[in-house]
């Protein structure tokens, strides 16, 4: 088996753009949980990790919006983001682009994805790779679910790319980790950002730590919009990790409301 | 009304800097490059972060305008609200998605 870790966290960009605007001990708690999950990934010594994020208009437009994307190049840049912004230095991230090309076919006999030799990560894979890879020496497959622009690809489609992700990395040899990276409820970028809808996230948290399918997938988006704002489509990239977790439940590590981060901050490990 | 290219030239100087450069050095050439209405073009002349939401600019865009523009977190978090005060509520694009779907 080569799919040897596969977890979920938070990516929002005022995780670490407005650090100095959160309370201090809630903030370095989330801080901790994603260090524990830096531990749980290097203790699995991965040869490359794949990044399911949501990006958000940074390399995709609606001129040519791909509902699946992975990565294929010899190297990254990012943060496209203003480094100040962000509180992220841009830096080249290096990429494996043989195993994404393996990977790539792999998951085109199930699923028709698109690739890109060009890609500037944003702060849905910056952040998450500046807590979980700090030294940015471990290669990284990024891959993105559009969760912005709609039309946006079914739930049921988000969870079987999830698992024709993890067959395709089980036929390979190296040993590679997923994480999957999104916001539950939320409005970021809005008048409405800092509100989140606690008890939704603990619905969704609870059917997704215990992989249940049906449940997962019932979500309409009329509904997460209504009640979990259109940030919550971005959900997808959490049922994908599900998917590829087939069988498998997880275990939650952090979850904490955090307004002034726009979204309620998760870390989360599936059990393999 | 051309939402999309409001969105077009604001992604495009928000990730390139080429079109940043322009920005800088030949703004009404950057505009005349994007089919752009009188009210689109005044407000991003303007920097208007609240028209530009009102019309329908999504704010994983215009959040980076903002930030371009030298906004801090809560001020453009405030011309957002300003601009629904001012010109009524959203126009177009995703934040409309509710409505447009169950009336």
């Amino acid at each position: 088996m080569s799919l040897v870790f596969a977890g979920v966290c938070s990516h929002a960009p005022g995780i670490t753009g407005r650090a100095k605007l959160a309370d201090p001990a809630l903030r370095d708690e989330l801080y901790a949980n994603y260090g524990r999950l830096r531990k749980r990934i290097e203790a699995t010594e991965p040869d490359a990790l794949i990044v399911v994020a949501a990006e958000h208009f940074a390399n995709f437009f609606m001129n040519n919006m791909p509902a699946y994307c992975m990565g294929m190049a010899e190297q990254y840049e990012g943060p496209i983001e203003d480094e100040e912004w962000l509180a992220i230095k841009r830096r080249s991230i290096p990429g494996n682009p043989d195993l994404s090309q393996r990977l790539i076919r792999s998951v085109m006999e199930d699923t028709d994805l698109a690739y890109a030799e060009e890609w500037k990560f944003d702060h849905g894979i910056m952040v998450p790779l500046s807590f979980l890879t700090p030294r940015y020496d471990l290669p990284v497959i990024p891959v993105n679910i559009n969760c912005q622009g709609p039309p946006l690809t079914p739930l049921h489609r988000a969870w079987r790319f999830g698992r024709a992700l993890r067959r395709a990395c089980d036929d390979q040899p190296e040993r590679i980790a997923l994480i999957g990276t999104g916001g539950l409820s939320h409005w970021p970028a809005t008048p409405d950002s800092g509100v989140i809808n606690e008890a939704w996230d603990h619905e969704f948290l609870d059917r997704f730590l215990n992989n249940r399918k049906d449940e997962l997938l019932s979500y309409t988006d009329e509904e997460t919009f209504r009640d979990a704002g259109q940030g919550g489509f971005e959900i997808r990239t959490f049922i994908s990790v599900a998917g590829a977790a087939e069988g498998a439940t997880g275990e939650l590590l952090f979850y904490a409301p955090i307004p002034i981060f726009a979204v309620g901050c998760t870390v989360a490990v599936m059990n393999l | 009304m051309s939402l999309y290219y409001v969105q077009k030239l604001l992604y495009q100087l928000n990730r390139d800097p080429h079109t940043q450069q322009r920005y800088r050095d030949d703004f009404e050439g950057l505009l005349s490059d994007y089919e752009l209405d009188g009210e689109e073009r005044e407000a991003i002349r303007d920097g208007d972060i609240g028209l530009l939401y009102v019309m329908g600019v999504n704010g994983q865009i215009l959040m980076h305008y903002s930030a371009l523009i030298g906004q801090e977190w809560h001020e453009y978090i405030q011309s957002m609200k300003d601009g629904v005060k001012q010109h009524g509520p959203v126009r177009g694009g995703l934040y409309t998605l509710l409505e447009e779907r169950d009336p």
